[in-house]
């Protein structure tokens, strides 16, 4: 029997996760009510500015982590393709945070404008050219509203899956919780294991999990 | 999520019942059009009649057109390079490193107020002089700064209100002069403006033209004091000594005079004012009064006007917030709608098709 902490992400993936939901979910308001705004539009871009150098480092961080901590192996509940369909989403998050910024910061590099995180002065990472800074532009919001759509998916299918399914695919990544017990699943094993039978009867008849000794058919 | 790692024993699970798994859809269907809604909120979708700086560029390129590759306003202009001395008395009341004694390169833009790019020279539209001073460790002061002595709006509703009212009727070419009445009965603030403005006539050409910032920043000093200031452009020629006006000659008299003036270098001295408290900070339209300390902290010098072409200033955006450390905006309104309306003119210009500017300032260099 599993403990509960292995199911669930490492620590160190749990605290980078919250703390880049935070300020991307800032970000993104930060983004669109500068947009729309005549008033506060130069105090929101020198707060969307620096912080978005610091969703970049995270970024560079997470990705390291992951490369060092292994994720939990995917929920019962999710079919081959839903995990392939989980799987790019998250490589497209990943994707988005990381280029995102490094196009602000081209964009502002492209116009000339000066880029400073503090007292720190950052170098240009672009040629200034204003035709390269039209094109960078339309790209940021291009992926800007990709990104918005792609973190409004990406909730929808955590609440889908804790909310409908009741999976507990939340708790996997929680801090707040300390994962499933290891007496809890044995009494809903027999359950889940029906719930999963039903599942995969339908894609593919010969990848009964529990005759499989596996949960999830490959 | 991970294909290749053995599967996870099931977690923790309560039985799907078709109530609950409709509260839960219920739910999520909820939340994510919440989260939708509450972006769209943010992103002023919801709320038309909010001025936002998109809707503020598309009025003017209501009034004015569409000139795609141009400014949606001082859209006629010319650029300019020199240089910034800095006497170092500016120090006193800043420790922006723009006020240490020593050259700093500028780029500057001569331009006309107004959306049409090609519009005949006329003596009494606003006359614009935007700057581009480049400092040290990557620093820049952008200022970008008119030929009146006080701006004609408080607010950047009236702005684009007024000038809503004094757009051109398609039919007689001229304002609907009722509209324009009817603003002014409105807006005395505006009236009073003008008249400012009428004693003030202006001088013969962009070269003796003097430029004022109009809006109020904050100087902080070593001592860490912070007073408030005004700063003008004042030229080095006399007023008084102006050629005689050349209108007839050409529909961009204004433009070519000033070529041929900068075939000598143009000099003009940055003159702070120092504010007084009672001084409004937030009201371009009102003037300080005339016995306040100034301070001459050096000389602008514009030894080159070239016609707008790529890497001049024709791509630089003069957004009045961009200050080095020791200057700050205050609390006129005026300054954060120009810097997010000049961001937007340049973000929609800078993906259009760029097309030459109408002076030849080489041609008239000829001449």
């Amino acid at each position: 029997m599993r403990n509960g902490a292995t199911v669930r992400y490492a620590l160190p993936s749990r605290l980078l996760h919250w703390i880049m939901a935070v300020m991307v979910v800032v970000q993104l308001l930060i983004a669109a009510v500068m947009m729309a705004s005549l008033a506060y539009y130069p105090l929101l871009l020198a707060l969307h500015k620096p912080l978005g150098i610091v969703i970049l480092i995270f970024i560079v961080i997470r990705i390291v982590n992951v490369l060092l901590h292994r994720p939990p192996p995917a929920m019962y509940t999710m079919g081959l393709w839903e995990r392939r369909v989980a799987k790019g989403s998250e490589f497209l998050l990943y994707g988005l945070l990381l280029i995102q910024p490094l196009i602000g910061w081209a964009m502002l590099s492209a116009a000339g404008d000066p880029l400073s995180v503090g007292p720190m002065h950052l170098p240009p990472i672009a040629p200034e050219q204003t035709s390269l800074f039209g094109a960078l532009r339309v790209v940021h919001s291009v992926l800007a509203y990709l990104l918005f759509a792609s973190f409004t998916a990406h909730l929808c299918a955590v609440l889908f899956h804790t909310l409908v399914l009741r999976d507990g695919l939340l708790s996997r990544m929680a801090l707040w919780t300390k994962g499933w017990a290891a007496d809890h699943v044995e009494t809903v094993a027999d359950e889940a294991a029906e719930h999963q039978a039903d599942v995969n009867s339908e894609a593919d008849s010969n990848a009964h999990p529990v005759k499989d000794g596996r949960w999830l058919g490959d | 999520m991970n294909e290749d790692t053995p599967p996870a024993p099931p977690p923790s699970r309560e039985p799907v019942s078709r109530r609950r798994a409709l509260i839960g859809l219920s739910a999520v269907g909820g939340i994510g059009a919440a989260t939708i809604g509450g972006f769209g909120f943010a992103r002023g979708a919801l709320t038309p009649e909010k001025l936002t700086p998109a809707r503020f560029a598309d009025r003017f390129e209501h009034v004015f057109g569409r000139h795609e590759g141009f400014r949606r306003n001082h859209a006629k202009g010319l650029s300019a390079t020199g240089y910034f001395t800095s006497n170092g008395a500016g120090t006193v009341v800043s420790t922006a490193s723009v006020f240490r004694s020593g050259t700093y390169p500028v780029t500057g833009r001569f331009s006309l107020s107004g959306g049409l790019p090609c519009a005949p020279d006329n003596a009494s539209v606003v006359r614009g002089l935007g700057l581009q001073i480049d400092l040290p460790h990557g620093e820049q002061w952008r200022t970008a700064m008119v030929n009146i002595p006080v701006f004609l709006d408080s607010t950047p509703q009236n702005f684009i209100d007024r000038l809503v009212a004094s757009q051109a009727d398609p039919e007689t070419g001229k304002p609907d002069q009722k509209k324009v009445k009817a603003y002014l009965e409105d807006h005395p603030e505006t009236v009073a403006a003008m008249k400012i403005v009428h004693q003030h006539p202006p001088t013969s050409g962009f070269e003796n033209s003097t430029y004022r910032g109009l809006n109020a920043f904050g100087f902080t000093n070593e001592d860490g004091q912070t007073v408030p200031v005004r700063w003008m452009l004042v030229p080095e020629e006399p007023e008084g000594s102006e050629k005689p006006p050349q209108e007839q000659s050409s529909e961009d008299y204004l433009f070519e005079n000033l070529v041929r003036a900068s075939s000598a270098p143009l000099q003009w001295h940055l003159i702070l004012t120092l504010g007084q408290p009672e001084d409004p900070t937030n009201d371009a339209t009102k003037p300080w009064p005339d016995d306040r300390r100034t301070i001459d902290v050096g000389t602008v010098t514009i030894n080159s006007v070239r016609a707008e072409a790529p890497g001049n200033a024709r791509d630089i955006n003069f957004d009045p917030l961009v200050l080095p450390d020791g200057i700050t905006p205050l609390d006129d309104p005026l300054l954060a709608a120009r810097s997010s309306v000049y961001a937007q003119s340049f973000a929609r210009r800078s993906r259009e098709t760029h097309h030459p500017s109408k002076i030849d300032a080489e041609a008239v260099r000829r001449a």
